[in-house]
């Protein structure tokens, strides 16, 4: 078991880049009960956006000196494509049956994935993406990357400031008052389409966000990477309890922690031999999400929302 | 009218998506001179051209591609014209299968040089089986597919008679791996990872026998899920688990990622695999932490040979974007084997195709025998390549164009 603790930091680096893309599936759930498929795909053009920013630099500048700017360029470019989807594909269906929305999303991330694919230099396949200087940081038994680290500070401050966003400022409560009643918040004078349009590009700036975070810590991107994190952001959203801000962030860990337990651990469990590994993590990634919602069908954090759909 | 103008948005982007992926899979199409007169035979390629393995595939379609444009300028067969016809299976087993139905419904092909991945390769065989097209592989290195599924077991039996390759196989890949790393390099114990796939797994498994049986140590096994790329969880476990070598079966859009994990985690084991590693891009993913990993790949490296320097500088002034990468020396051979099978049965039919041209085809890729790019071509009697060399390479430096180093060539000579 002396591993333990540099699989737990694993779990935890892993979850917290799913928390920060299930944010954005939440509080678009949360406010306009549609599930945005084509979030892991924003998620992707924002890693795009910063590697474009980066390319665009004289070449020799630091990495350091380049993040800023580089997530500059990953939040404008997501946040964007965020609300012109918004915009054009899903506000028109604002009312129509939920099925037409969700067909819409599959699509656009489709579309988005092959925009990608066909238009970006050399994206067909994976991109080098900068890394930041510095050697591992060792501390106890637990091995760290810079980019690591990135990842464990830039998480928590992410959900504090969307914390105090959503609390304390008048368009905050304002999606706090449109999730529990569109209409009703509509007649007290809520500009409900300006509320839903910050919801999605909050959701679309962590994703630039993590897509950052993601280039940084493995070193590439790729026109694909967005399908698989993003199926799995939204499972951490609906583990965490979808709609629910905090739910997002804690379903993530979990989630995260539950794939490092099972590739590290279950092998070693007597019997279960042939059923551990890292090709079997989401096998019981999904098992725990079954299980926690037969015991608790609103998910961890989450509140019943069903009489309202 | 609202609800029209949903379905019309709907129905835009959907159609918009479907667009994109169509174009995706059309735009490599190659077209070779139009035949002036004679008759136009199709050469059918089928390689990953987008998606992680493109850089393989490419080299592929467009090693195929010099070779017809040689044999159309020699005028190597007479009256005949050859031109490609490229698909792109994305490394996909099912859209290989659809690749191959589309080929065999082509009455012009003759002939069809691919795929890449050995998983792609069990989908087209019985379809081209059937058709009794030929199909000849620049990189399948499963021995299942020309030996039967019980190959280990002794009982070798060939299960389609139109599937020929000009690589050799894993049953000597892993081995000749193994022997190098145990009595060269001096590497006694092996974490071995392999991704699950056809040729991943079998690979994997026939490098853990021959090392165990030289007296090597298995210190852990792991199957990771080619769709990710965190593998932070299998980083750690092989960082604790003390091995001085870590052997991966796969590719390299895994095994850049992992050798990069394993090595920021703290371990010090260089990573080794087969010809599916053995990319340029392997070096790309991986960075500086690649240095010092190990490669197998077939045959001997094609810059070293002197057979190889013409089909080098006829690439160069082709003018190709992409390089021809690890088996573009092997799908030119292929494709001047189907050239060759051509030649033949044009020949002995007085200078025309005959009807049955498909099945005189195969029957005349058994005697086909010439000397290639990468050495001799001829076929044994399971569609083998004959040819049995190997090559151990090493990433030397963080280059991709030259980062790897052949460090040895060899012919495995071992208890099969």
């Amino acid at each position: 078991m002396h591993e333990l603790p540099q699989q737990l930091v694993n779990g935890l680096l892993l979850g917290s880049m799913y928390g920060l893309i299930a944010i954005g599936y939440t509080m678009v759930y949360g406010i306009v009960q549609l599930i945005n498929f084509a979030h892991g795909e924003i998620f992707m053009t924002g890693g795009f956006g910063a590697l474009t920013v980066w390319l665009w630099l004289p070449a020799g500048t630091s990495v350091w000196a380049a993040l800023p700017l580089m997530l500059i360029g990953a939040i404008f470019v997501s946040t964007t494509i965020a609300i012109g989807a918004e915009r054009f594909a899903y506000r028109p269906l604002r009312g129509a049956p939920r099925l037409a929305p969700l067909i819409t999303a599959i699509g656009l991330s489709l579309a988005l994935q092959q925009a990608v694919w066909a238009w970006y230099p050399e994206a067909k396949s994976a991109r080098s993406f900068p890394e930041l200087p510095g050697g591992s940081i060792h501390i106890g038994s637990v091995t760290m990357q810079p980019g690591d680290v990135f990842l464990l500070i830039t998480a928590p401050i992410c959900m504090v400031a969307l914390g105090w966003f959503v609390m304390k400022t008048r368009i905050g409560r304002g999606m706090q008052a449109t999730a529990q009643d569109p209409d009703t918040a509509k007649l007290m004078g809520i500009n409900t389409d300006r509320v839903i349009v910050v919801a999605f590009a909050i959701g679309a700036a962590f994703a630039g966000i993590a897509a950052v975070a993601r280039g940084l810590k493995y070193g590439q991107i790729d026109f694909r990477m967005g399908f698989i994190l993003g199926l799995k952001a939204f499972t951490a959203a609906v583990l965490g309890g979808i709609g629910n801000i905090y739910g997002a962030m804690i379903g993530g860990v979990v989630l995260g922690l539950a794939e490092s337990m099972a590739t590290a651990y279950i092998n070693d469990v007597p019997g279960m031999d042939k059923l551990g590994g890292q090709s079997w993590a989401d096998v019981w990634a999904f098992v725990l999400l079954i299980v926690v919602l037969l015991v608790r069908p609103q998910g961890l954090l989450g509140e019943r929302v069903a009489d309202r759909a | 009218m609202r609800q029209r103008s949903l379905i019309a948005i709907t129905a835009a982007l959907t159609a918009g998506a479907l667009t994109l992926t169509a174009c995706g899979s059309r735009d490599d199409k190659d077209d070779g001179d139009e035949a002036g007169g004679g008759t136009t035979v199709v050469i059918g390629v089928d390689a990953p051209l987008t998606g992680e393995l493109s850089a393989l595939g490419l080299g592929i379609r467009n090693s195929v591609d010099l070779a017809t444009k040689q044999a159309n300028a020699k005028e190597y067969v007479d009256g005949v014209t050859f031109k490609i016809e490229a698909l792109d299976d994305q490394g996909q087993p099912s859209s290989g299968q659809t690749n191959a139905t589309k080929l065999v419904a082509d009455k012009d092909v003759l002939g069809a040089v691919g795929p890449l991945n050995s998983s792609v390769a069990e989908s087209m065989q019985k379809v081209f089986d059937d058709a009794k097209l030929v199909q000849v592989s620049p990189a399948n290195t499963n021995p299942a597919l020309t030996q039967g599924p019980d190959w280990n077991g002794g009982k070798k039996a060939r299960p389609y008679k139109s599937y020929f390759r000009t690589a050799t196989t894993d049953a000597i890949q892993g081995p000749f791996a193994a022997q190098y790393l145990y009595n060269k390099a001096k590497k006694k114990k092996v974490f071995v990872v392999d991704d699950k796939k056809t040729y991943g797994a079998g690979l994997a498994a026939t490098f853990k026998d021959e090392f165990t049986k030289l007296g090597g140590k298995v210190v852990g096994t792991e199957h990771i899920n080619p769709d990710t790329k965190d593998f932070g969880a299998v980083a750690t476990k092989i960082r604790n688990s003390d091995a001085d070598l870590v052997y991966y079966g796969g590719e390299y859009p895994q095994a850049g990622p992992l050798s990069k994990q394993m090595k920021q985690a703290g371990s010090k084991a260089p990573l080794v695999g087969g010809d599916g590693i053995y990319s340029a891009d392997f070096i790309k993913l991986s960075g500086k932490q690649g240095v010092g990993d190990y490669a197998t790949s077939v045959g001997q490296p094609v810059e070293e040979l002197p057979s190889a320097k013409e089909f080098i500088a006829n690439y160069k002034k082709a003018g190709f974007k992409e390089a021809y990468e690890a088996y573009g020396g092997y799908s030119y051979d292929s494709a001047w084997a189907i050239i060759e099978a051509v030649k033949k049965v044009v020949d002995d039919n007085d200078g025309k195709l005959p009807d049955d041209a498909r099945a005189k085809v195969i029957d005349a890729m058994k005697g086909v025998s010439f000397d290639g790019v990468t050495g001799k071509v001829s076929f044994d009697e399971y569609g083998d390549a004959t040819n049995k060399q190997l090559t151990v390479y090493q990433v030397k430096t963080t280059d991709p164009k030259s980062g790897w180093k052949p460090v040895e060539s060899g012919t495995y000579t071992g208890s099969n």
